[in-house]
């Protein structure tokens, strides 16, 4: 049979779903050939506040890949924007002028962002917040750390708001009602959200009405109607979307507010489906995906002449996607005369909950603060529950039904079958329990790929868990994630323990003896074991180059060219005319394109192909360079400010500290990297106080710090003690490297060390226990021994020679 | 490094001796702007890819090799060394050459490379 011909207006995230459930009834039936006018795959748009706050990058997002598309035969035309659909000769045709002809039309444009036509909305820095596009750009806009402004206090808005602010803007939300997300949350509960949010340093204006945008070509500020102006340089518009219905319209389809289809999703012409946001069905356009995947459903049964199943309306449960901000509301929550109410406040806790009955039954729920119960209200109120028997306990929730309370495991359990755990995609309790138990799943990452289940805002993965916890029973372990990878049920720290208890001294020891499930491991694990050997038996194990990553293995930064970065030490930041010419030569010779300060006050030399590296190697070695390590888990930089030397607030020699410190230490591996910083005063110009270990020099002597962060996470450092001397400041802090070097897992930062084994105890044992100190110290004297050595001048004198080197080149000889 | 001329009437050239590749890595072969990874395994199987990854064109060759796979140094796909096929979620493939051992040495099909 001849394959139909069904073509798709927008590739986003209701057409997509569609696709999966029609391929899944009818794989062979249509020839597909999508038109998108964003120039990229499928991809989880409501993931896109994750992405803007850094708490996921765009790969993390995409729900098709571009194989998904060949797999599927699909045709896709990525960045192509649909302008015309000719009914009568059943083709459509895009603005860069390819038409194709179809059997069946599915419109699936979604809205567009609504943009207030305020004077100056059109100045450069406003933005919308919808697609990947707007999240780059204000990714961009917040590089500047300036200040942004956000119109719309409502779930985009604020979700907006509070990425931008995670990325280090100055952020005001200007809101034209006189509470939060009015349209989810009644004023009770947009108090206690605007009271967070204004803890977390957002400025909140309700009732607010921008009058202009003002700018000379940029923005530059905002003037609301009261006269008030705000200072900004970005503006963000979230105030509301408009189904996309343009093309719907010229095409002369049947249209109100979105483009009319009936309960098959249909538009008035027959051959033609709209779904998604820009559908419009029983009078009521959507905005959440919980709904549109329900469209979604149907579409692909009316795509395959099944109408068994039309499209049936139901309220959908909002949640805000800010971490540590818990919100529920589903349905109706306004007052009225026929409505009854039960309210629980809890102002310690910042918890409030409200309860909204009608003729007995729930008609609507807001909950903030704590949102446990969500799932268990929105049940009842699904299957009008007549609540007369609990009312007076039916605020509590669902644990102090019947008694004594339940814990949440047991509550999960008392939850019907048919309630709904994941409201994006509409999965019940028992698809879950059912597909773990007929399927064998024992991970989260299987019960999502098999049910869909926690796969879209991952708000539900609490409960999701609990679910597999109460199915699985013993099998189950929450801490599954938290085995080395899927070749080891063992955790980082059993491992570690276990090299050293039954003294295991390879790697292909440790395999066997620890029972791997696979031959020879897999990335993430030979690294670790490489690491935890190289560490415990430094003068008997031989480092396996094959389990290092790229840098570590040919000593030098793989950039996203395939070239090299190469940077050498310069101890403690300090340098000289001579170095400098040697690194000026070494450059004009290689033709470096790139020469760079680094955040760790060195050179960086980059893009250096790799057959070069040796030869650069050998000359930086000549002016007396060795690898700065700036690739390695060990130690990297120690930084330094110009203390009694130079400065006039200095106090004690941090720079030539710190050049001790690094003569000591460098070479040696760490669990993850290690970045040190010696500031003369507690002006702290080195930063001392957001390093792995730093010091701050003092009248009276050095004060060690420990355990800061200044990468994906920022945190100060904590304080391990004063100590008088220097060389006690020097035996200190190798000892606290020695027992991060023993304890943390691959990987760990010092900080996430620290958090794990306490605070308390480090002190304990490397400022109370002189003679613990003392080993660690003697054992990283010992383990610096074989650690010690140049790798780049070992390369330099042949060592992998075979690294830098093609085994051969092929020349193609003319024929004949 | 031998230069190694390209005849088109024999489609298995001679690339060097088996343990030029060490276990676990691979080493490369360049053809004008081509360059052909051949990997070897724990069991001293070897494998030829081009060097580019399917997701952003990494270096295969530097990734690490485990289990019939290599693990992109870029951005950790793992490519089967067998059909140059991405694992798991990602999808895509990287083209694979015939490589076979005589011997000791090291024998490349290029019959894929003139064509
Ligand atoms: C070169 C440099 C940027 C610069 O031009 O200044 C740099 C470059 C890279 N950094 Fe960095 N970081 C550089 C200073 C920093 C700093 C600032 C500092 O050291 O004072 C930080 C914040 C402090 C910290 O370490 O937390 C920093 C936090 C990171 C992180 C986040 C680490 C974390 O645990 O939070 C990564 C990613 C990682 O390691 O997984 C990273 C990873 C990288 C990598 C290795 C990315 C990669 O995997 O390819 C970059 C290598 C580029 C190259 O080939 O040189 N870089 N990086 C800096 C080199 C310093 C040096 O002389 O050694
Ligand atoms: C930041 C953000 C957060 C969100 N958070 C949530 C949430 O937590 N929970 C929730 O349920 N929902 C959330 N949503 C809403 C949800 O993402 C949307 O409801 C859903 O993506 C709509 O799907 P759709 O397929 O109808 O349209 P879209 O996903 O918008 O796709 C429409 C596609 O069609 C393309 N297109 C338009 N016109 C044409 C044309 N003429 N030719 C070709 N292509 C065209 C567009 O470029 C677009 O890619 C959020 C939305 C955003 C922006
Ligand atoms: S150098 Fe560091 S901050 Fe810059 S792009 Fe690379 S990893 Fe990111
Ligand atoms: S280029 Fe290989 S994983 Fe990205």
């Amino acid at each position: 049979m001849q394959k139909q011909k069904l073509v798709i207006i927008g590739n986003g995230m209701a057409p997509g779903r569609m696709l999966e459930h029609l391929f899944e009834r009818a794989p062979v039936t249509y020839e597909v050939t999508i038109f998108n006018a964003e120039p990229r795959v499928n991809y989880d748009r409501i993931m896109l506040s994750p992405v803007l706050s850094g708490e996921k990058a765009y790969e993390d997002i995409i729900i098709h890949g571009d194989g998904w598309y060949i797999d599927h035969g699909i045709t896709l035309y990525k960045g192509h924007k649909v302008t015309e659909i000719d009914r009568e000769n059943k083709t459509v045709t895009s603005d860069q002028g390819v038409t194709e002809s179809f059997d069946k039309l599915v419109i699936a444009t979604g809205s567009n962002p609504f943009i207030v036509p305020v004077p100056g909305h059109d100045l450069a820095g406003v933005l919308a917040y919808r697609d990947l596009d707007d999240v780059t750009a204000m990714m961009l806009a917040a590089q500047s750390r300036e200040k942004a402004v956000v119109i719309g206090g409502g779930l985009l808005g604020l979700e907006a708001a509070a990425g931008l602010r995670e990325r280090g803007m100055d952020v005001t939300v200007v809101h034209l009602m006189d509470t939060l997300m009015e349209r989810q949350l009644d004023p009770s509960a947009g108090y206690l959200l605007q009271k967070e949010l204004e803890s977390r340093d957002i400025a909140v204006k309700t009732g607010a009405n921008t009058k202009r945008i003002i700018g000379d070509k940029k923005v530059t500020g905002l003037e609301l109607e009261s006269g008030e102006v705000i200072d900004c340089s970005l503006v963000v518009m979230a105030v509301g979307i408009r189904p996309n219905v343009a093309l719907a319209q010229d095409a002369e389809l049947e249209v109100e507010r979105g483009i009319v289809v009936d309960s098959a999703m249909r538009t008035s012409d027959t051959d033609i489906l709209a779904l998604g946001e820009c559908a419009q069905v029983d009078g009521r356009v959507y905005g959440l995906v919980a709904p549109l995947y329900d469209m979604a459903q149907v579409a692909a049964c009316t795509l395959t002449d099944d109408f068994s199943k039309p499209f049936k309306h139901q309220d959908t449960a909002t949640k805000l996607k800010v971490t540590g901000i818990d919100l529920f509301s589903v349905g109706d929550f306004a007052e009225g005369d026929d409505r009854d109410e039960i309210v629980l406040r809890d102002a310690n806790a910042g918890i409030y909950k409200r309860v909204i009955l009608q003729d007995n039954k729930i008609i609507g729920t807001v909950l903030y603060g704590d949102t446990s119960d969500g799932a268990w209200f929105n049940d009842l109120k699904k299957k009008q529950t007549d609540i007369s028997d609990m009312r007076e306990s039916l605020i509590f929730g669902q644990a102090y039904q019947g008694g004594a309370a339940m814990d949440p495991m047991t509550a999960v359990a008392a939850l019907p079958d048919d309630a709904e755990i994941c409201g994006c995609n509409g999965i019940c309790k028992s698809k879950i329990v059912g597909t773990i138990t007929e399927k064998g799943l024992t991970t989260l990452d299987e019960v999502r790929a098999h049910t869909k289940a926690s796969a879209s805002c991952g708000t539900c993965t609490g409960l999701v868990e609990q679910l597999m916890a109460l199915t699985l029973g013993e099998e189950f372990d929450a801490d599954a994630g938290s085995s080395m990878c899927p070749c080891t049920d063992l955790g980082h720290g059993d491992v570690r323990r276990l090299i050293k208890a039954k003294e295991l001294k390879s790697i292909p020891a440790v395999m066997q003896e620890l029972e791997w499930k696979t031959s020879c491991g897999c990335a993430k694990c030979r690294p670790a074991l490489n690491y935890y050997l190289v560490c415990d038996w430094p003068d008997v194990y031989a480092d396996d180059y094959q389990s290092r990553f790229i840098n570590e293995r040919v000593h030098a930064n793989i950039q996203k060219d395939g070239t090299y970065s190469v940077v050498p030490r310069m101890w403690g930041g300090v340098t000289s005319s001579k170095e400098l010419r040697a690194i000026a030569d070494v450059v004009d010779k290689f033709d470096i394109p790139t020469v760079k300060v680094t955040g760790g006050q060195r050179i960086d030399m980059l893009g250096i192909k790799k057959e070069d590296l040796p030869a650069v190697w050998a000359d930086l070695g000549e002016a007396g360079f060795i690898s700065g390590q700036a690739y390695a888990k060990g130690l990297r930089t120690v930084k330094t400010c110009v203390g009694t030397d130079w400065c006039r607030f200095g106090t004690q020699d941090s720079t030539g500290l710190g050049i001790k410190l690094e003569k000591f230490m460098w070479g040696s591996w760490t669990p993850a990297k290690l970045k040190m910083a010696v500031s003369g005063c507690p002006r702290n110009c080195a930063e001392s106080t957001c390093k792995d270990i730093g010091i701050i020099c003092v009248d009276s002597g050095f004060e060690i710090h420990f355990a800061g962060a200044a990468g994906l996470d920022i945190k100060g450092t904590e304080v391990l003690g004063m100590v008088p001397s220097e060389n006690e400041a020097l035996e200190h802090v190798v000892a606290l490297a020695q027992m991060y070097r023993e304890q943390g897992h691959y990987l760990e930062r010092i900080y996430k060390w620290a958090k794990r084994v306490g605070l308390d105890e480090i002190r304990k044992q490397i400022m109370d226990d002189e003679e613990r100190r003392q080993e660690y110290f003697d054992r990283f004297v010992f383990s610096q021994r074989y650690a010690q050595v140049d790798p780049w001048s070992e390369r330099v004198s042949g060592k992998d020679k075979h690294e830098f080197k093609p085994m051969a080149a092929l020349e193609l000889e003319a024929a004949e | 490094m031998s230069v190694v001329p390209l005849i088109q009437k024999e489609d298995l050239v001679d690339i060097g001796h088996i343990d030029e590749v060490p276990r676990r890595g691979a080493r490369c072969v360049t053809s004008g702007d081509l360059r052909i990874a051949i990997f070897r395994t724990q069991d001293d199987q070897f494998f030829a890819l081009e060097d580019k990854c399917p997701h952003k064109a990494g270096p295969l060759s530097q990734g690490i090799v485990h289990d019939g796979c290599v693990t992109c140094p870029l951005h950790n796909w793992v490519i089967s060394l067998k059909s140059g096929e991405a694992q798991g979620a990602d999808e895509g493939a990287t083209q694979t050459f015939n490589v076979q051992v005589r011997g000791n040495r090291l024998l490349l099909d290029t019959a894929e490379l003139i064509s």
